[in-house]
């Protein structure tokens, strides 16, 4: 029976202590692996007999600013429609090389999810037979959903952050 | 890196018609792309060779957006991504924002809730059905379905007050109950509405010019679906019986008894079809929820909300007389909840597929980050591949029968 527990031990048993991080936010299993084995862990989960997970379906990107030389997550989440099992993998790049190997091959899917990553955070996908802008216009020259741009009008002052729980007095 | 395309048109063989290759630009305003998308396409006379898709004309920054919003401002954003079948999006939202922040809704609001997205998703295959029609030269069909399409926005606007981009429910349940009024409404659809889809279906399922039209048009296998990320409908027409309603069910879709139609070829004709018994599957659903909530006796039977005084506005009348309901009426309304920390994904079964909200909230009172997993977006992918070889006025239909909506597919 496919469950966490099976799939983290089977996840271990393969990649040792270079796969971390395990947790489980609302039930999904979700854990972290250097940038550079990405492929091989999603290889590994789509081609092992006792996991499969061969649906891709989705793949963002998060900022952290302050983490740094982790300052973005790539993130998947995967799915083993047999079993009905959901998890999450994350792999972290820093920002000023942010090269992390393209999923294309493996899924089709991953084409313009990895596109629009790169799109809106910059990520690099090394491998992509055709990484360029999808939904931003061609001309921009920066990553507009990084953290460093901030929504509002940086002149305002009624709408400061600590309006929204994140100023520096809060 | 903004180099400008320079299409170089092929040479054909001698004997052609034509000399060269043609190029196509099918959109961004061409009336078949019922949004604002485009393809361009490498024709040889009528056949097409190869084909690039450019999306992103309307694309308003939601995720950016979602951000710097509290959670209740968020879902006038979701309206707006398939704005088919809003009331979906909008549920979905709030249930992805009830599973982060603890709230258990009551039954009655689940079911009530189950008979809007049913009636959203009607509405939603509805128009990709009759669009279909009408991408093929059959009018009528189109026209007659839309009355019932009316009925089913003057329910929601009995519900909520608005037709298309709904906002329809709060966090924690519904603004208000449903009038007499919108059930009297649901009442009449649920009887009226049989007798059109049959109509319907005789004017469409087994006539032999629109068979001929569709049958065979933009086939996908299961196994290249699936690699593709389709969900929905459409990947249900190529033999995979996903449905986020069965797989993992939310607002109690675990109470009803309805069948997953699934199809074979995964053709145009095999998605029509699917959205069809689809339509049959959601009256069903609509009906038994209908009779659960008649049945509910006492207090349970006025229940339209679950109690959350952090993120449910309180009474307007207990605004305006006691101080604890003007306090959390002010906090509400201008954000000031702060959200508990936390990362999820929620899948809601939407018109067009799995539509996921991915949220991380890092305690403040906005998400962290947001994205929307949108089907549209991301099958759209596979329509080079579909159509190569096939004609020209096969890549409408489908685009047609895929049900490509601009809002979904941009954010």
């Amino acid at each position: 029976m496919l469950n966490n527990d099976y799939i983290k031990q089977r996840l271990t048993e393969k990649f040792g202590d270079q796969v971390t991080n395990f947790e489980e936010p609302f039930e999904m299993l979700t854990f972290e692996a250097p940038k550079e084995i990405n492929l091989k862990v999603l290889q590994f989960l789509f081609d092992d007999e006792g996991l499969q997970f061969r649906f891709l379906t989705d793949l963002q990107a998060v900022h952290y600013p302050d983490n740094t030389g982790r300052e973005l997550a790539v993130v998947y989440h995967l799915h083993n429609l047999q079993a009905n099992i959901r998890i999450r993998f994350k792999v972290y790049t820093n920002i000023a090389t942010p090269d992390v190997f393209s999923a294309t091959a493996l899924y089709a899917a991953a084409n313009w999810m990895e596109r629009e990553t790169y799109d809106f955070f910059g990520v690099n996908f090394v491998g992509h037979p055709n990484l360029k802008r999808i939904l931003n216009v061609d001309e921009m020259d920066y990553f507009p959903m990084r953290k460093e741009f901030p929504l509002e009008d940086q002149t305002r002052i009624d709408k400061d952050d600590d309006m929204f729980g994140r100023g520096k007095s809060y | 890196m903004s180099d400008v395309i320079h299409h170089k048109n092929i040479r054909l063989p001698e004997g052609s018609i034509e000399k060269t290759t043609t190029t196509l630009n099918l959109g961004p305003t061409h009336p078949a792309t019922h949004g604002v998308f485009q393809n361009i396409l490498e024709l040889d006379g009528e056949r097409i060779l190869s084909s690039e898709s450019t999306v992103g004309y309307i694309h308003r920054a939601f995720e950016k957006l979602a951000e710097r919003r509290p959670l209740y401002q968020i879902t006038t954003l979701t309206d707006r991504l398939n704005y088919c079948s809003s009331p979906i999006n909008n549920m979905g939202w709030h249930l992805t924002c009830e599973k982060l922040l603890g709230v258990k809704t009551p039954k009655r609001v689940d079911y009530l809730r189950v008979i809007v997205m049913e009636l959203a998703r009607i509405s939603d295959h509805l128009i990709c059905n009759s669009i279909v029609g009408v991408d093929t030269g059959a009018f009528t069909g189109f026209l007659y379905v839309m009355q019932y399409r009316e009925l089913i926005y003057e329910i929601y606007e009995e519900i909520c007050g608005s037709r298309l981009t709904t906002n329809m429910g709060r966090i924690g349940g519904f603004e208000r109950d449903f009038t007499p009024k919108a059930f009297e409404k649901l009442e009449k659809f649920m009887a009226e509405y049989p007798k059109v889809l049959k109509e319907f279906e005789k004017l469409f399922s087994r006539n032999r010019i629109f068979m001929e039209r569709l049958i065979g048009a933009g086939p996908i296998s299961a196994e290249r679906a699936l690699n593709y990320g389709f969900t929905g409908p459409n990947l249900r027409a190529a033999g995979v019986d996903y449905d986020v309603r069965v797989h993992t069910p939310y607002s109690s879709y675990e109470d009803f008894e309805f069948d997953v139609p699934v199809g074979t070829t995964g053709d145009c004709y095999d998605r029509f079809l699917v959205r069809n018994q689809e339509m049959w599957q959601s009256l069903r659903i609509i009906e038994q929820a209908y009779q659960k909530v008649q049945s509910f006796k006492g207090t349970e039977h006025d229940v339209y909300h679950a109690d959350a005084p952090e993120y449910y506005l309180p009474p307007k009348g207990d605004v305006y007389t006691k101080m604890e309901a003007l306090i959390w009426h002010f906090k509400i309304v201008m954000g000031e909840v702060d959200i508990p920390k936390g990362e999820l994904y929620l899948p809601v079964e939407g018109g067009n597929g799995e539509l996921g909200f991915y949220l991380i909230s890092d305690g403040g009172r906005t998400p962290y980050r947001l994205h929307f997993r949108r089907p549209c977006f991301i099958y759209y992918q596979a329509f080079e591949e579909i159509t190569k070889g096939a004609m020209l006025s096969d890549a409408i239909i489908v685009l047609s029968s895929l049900n490509l909506i601009a809002g979904e597919m941009d954010a």
